[in-house]
């Protein structure tokens, strides 16, 4: 069931196109998360959603019904704000029994609710403190529960991790995905992070420039992205100039220069001379000692010129006959090693056809 | 470290001294048993009490806080609603029209609203004009206090309290007014004393029939600075002390800049 349409909303400030044209469908009980560089226009439209901003045009659909001139406090939507927007005046239960009480709920009622929110947020000694007394990863959670305390029809999240350090970001993650299975409410979550958007969302919308680049789940559009930039932005991915030389119904054939005729997987809507980039992801590449057997016949002579050791990986940046450099990533887990390979090693690189693809430009 | 902390203490003492020194001889010499201002003689409450009896200065004290209470209230009430417009409404020329009385000088500010109320109004000079007066100049310093503690919040709570299920008059009775209470309580304080005291423009706005606080007792020092002007002085000090220490007990952030 499609719980929110966004159908072909535009928002100019100025000259400027902060959101263009963009239509999407998000479902019932979704986690839907929009992605994309700081200026892309997703808080934007966020902002619209849930009632700040007025679209220039464009409908705002619930459940079929435009909403474009409902107010903030009449949409069924709470939104948890980046910087949390606790009232600072207010303990940390008022501030989870504020829903509540402006939808006019009695004081009895609202403790019940709001000892029980407290009590699901890990926070139960902590309903008669002040914002300012709590932790970042308490105001976080003091957030989502006054989000959630009286079961909207959709959570609105923007950016709600941003200010978290890195180990408490990892926790709360895990934390998020139950909360939004157990609570059953839809989510639109904003983000920049794209691990963050892999490991939490149904599906993504990458956004970038106002418009939407493309909307899929986390695997499809890690593996198959549809232009380059989406390729970019998510993830690492080597890209070699091409041009398409052959197109059949299986697969394409590229020359790429220097490395002569590659073989990919068939694409929609790719002419012969199309030009672009063959693409590959950094852990698809494999690199052996020069001496090994390798079966498969897509196979170059690289060298190696430098790594980078992050711990469980290590990157090595390995220069091609064409004199272009590419990157591959292997795990180290093999005990007590840091690197296979050393810088100067001959190595022989190889790919297999099905994991690299062909981006037009 | 050591040394720079030791010039920091002398340095503080040295201006509360310079501060404070004056105020305390004044209070000092409204109980001497004296008519100058010279010399310690004894304790007397003589000052206070010929103070007691005079009429004219009973009447002026009594003009002052009515006028003190209303402005304040006024300009509260105005200042209040100005701060909020020129936080919410980005226009540029909106902070310099309420701002402008603040740093106008006095004088100009008196003789221009003397012409404006004899001139333009028509109106008979007495309390009604020193009330408007005095409001006009209040407006602006409530304003500033007022934006001010506005600006050094965030948005979004204002946002946050819409999206959450609060109509807009909701979200002023639970969200602004308690946030702004402290910078309003300040204004208010600050409108009322700023008030009481001011001569210039009471004196260009008054005309010739009641009599004010302020130039009572400038009238009475053209004789002679009698310890009775000490007395005044001292009560009024009084009531300015006691006006800030009821703010401080209703809200213990009124004195301090950061939000609770």
């Amino acid at each position: 069931m499609i719980l929110i349409e966004i159908r072909n909303v535009t928002k100019r400030f100025g000259d400027f196109i902060a959101v263009d044209n963009v239509s999407i469908e998000i479902q019932a009980g979704e986690f839907f998360t929009i992605l994309g560089p700081s200026g892309c226009g997703k808080t934007t439209l966020l902002r619209m959603i849930a009632g700040f901003d007025a679209p220039d045009s464009g409908q705002i659909l619930l459940e079929g019904k435009d909403i474009i001139d409902v107010p903030p406090e009449r949409r069924p939507f709470h939104t948890v704000f980046q910087s949390y927007a606790l009232f600072p005046h207010m303990t940390v239960a008022d501030n989870i029994g504020f829903p509540l009480k402006m939808s006019g709920k009695t004081r009895h009622e609202i403790m019940t609710l709001v000892t029980k929110a407290l009590e699901e947020v890990e926070l139960s000694q902590f309903g008669n403190r002040y914002p300012h007394e709590l932790s970042g990863g308490q105001k976080q959670r003091v957030a989502f529960a006054r989000g959630l305390i009286n079961q909207p029809r959709l959570l609105l999240l923007d950016e709600p991790l941003g200010a978290l350090d890195e180990k408490l970001r990892e926790n709360m993650q895990r934390e998020l995905i139950n909360l939004q299975a157990e609570a059953g409410v839809t989510f639109i979550y904003i983000t920049h992070a794209q691990n963050e958007a892999l490991a939490l969302s149904h599906r993504i919308a990458i956004m970038n420039q106002g418009k939407i680049e493309q909307v899929d789940e986390p695997a499809r559009i890690y593996n198959f992205p549809m232009n380059r930039f989406v390729a970019d932005f998510i993830g690492k991915i080597n890209m070699l100039d091409a041009s398409v030389i052959e197109v059949s119904s299986s697969h394409l054939k590229l020359r790429v220069t220097g490395l002569g005729e590659i073989t990919v997987p068939a694409k929609a809507c790719i002419k012969i001379n199309d030009r672009g980039v063959l693409a590959v992801r950094p852990e698809q590449i494999r690199i052996a000692p020069e001496a090994s057997e390798m079966n498969t016949g897509l196979q170059f002579i690289g060298k190696i010129k430098g790594f980078f050791y992050i711990g469980d990986v290590t990157t090595y940046n390995v220069e091609l006959p064409n004199n272009t450099w590419i990157e591959a990533l292997l795990p180290n887990s093999e005990p007590g090693h840091a690197k296979l390979f050393e810088i100067g090693d001959t190595v022989v690189v190889s790919w297999s056809e099905q994991s690299a693809q062909f981006l037009p430009n | 470290m050591q040394r720079r902390m030791t010039l920091l203490w002398i340095a503080s003492i040295l201006v509360y001294t310079f501060l404070y020194i004056p105020l305390i001889i004044v209070v000092i010499f409204s109980f001497n048993n004296s008519k100058l201002n010279a010399e310690w003689v004894g304790f007397t409450l003589h000052w206070y009490q010929t103070l007691f009896h005079n009429h004219e200065m009973l009447l002026a004290a009594r003009n002052s806080l009515i006028i003190a209470i209303s402005a304040s209230t006024l300009a509260t009430l105005l200042g209040t609603m100005a701060g909020l417009a020129i936080h919410r409404y980005k226009l540029k020329i909106l902070p310099i029209l309420a701002f402008t009385p603040v740093a106008m000088p006095e004088i100009l500010l008196g003789v221009s609203l003397l012409l404006f109320f004899l001139q333009v109004l028509n109106l008979t000079l007495g309390m009604f004009s020193i009330i408007i007066a005095h409001t006009t100049f209040c407006i602006g310093f409530v304003a500033i206090i007022v934006r001010a503690r506005l600006q050094g919040m965030d948005d979004l709570i204002f946002e946050a309290a819409r999206d959450l299920g609060a109509t807009p008059w909701q979200t002023f009775y639970h969200i602004t007014l308690p946030l702004i209470r402290p910078a309003i309580i300040a204004g208010a304080l600050m409108s009322f004393t700023l008030s009481i005291d001011d001569f210039v423009i009471t004196f260009f706005t008054k005309g010739v029939g009641e009599p004010i606080l302020p130039i009572q007792i400038y009238t009475m020092i053209k004789v002679a600075i009698t310890p009775e002007v000490n007395a005044v002085s001292t009560l009024l000090m009084l009531l300015t002390l006691t006006l800030i220490f009821v703010a401080t007990r209703f809200d213990t952030s009124v004195l301090r800049s950061e939000s609770k």
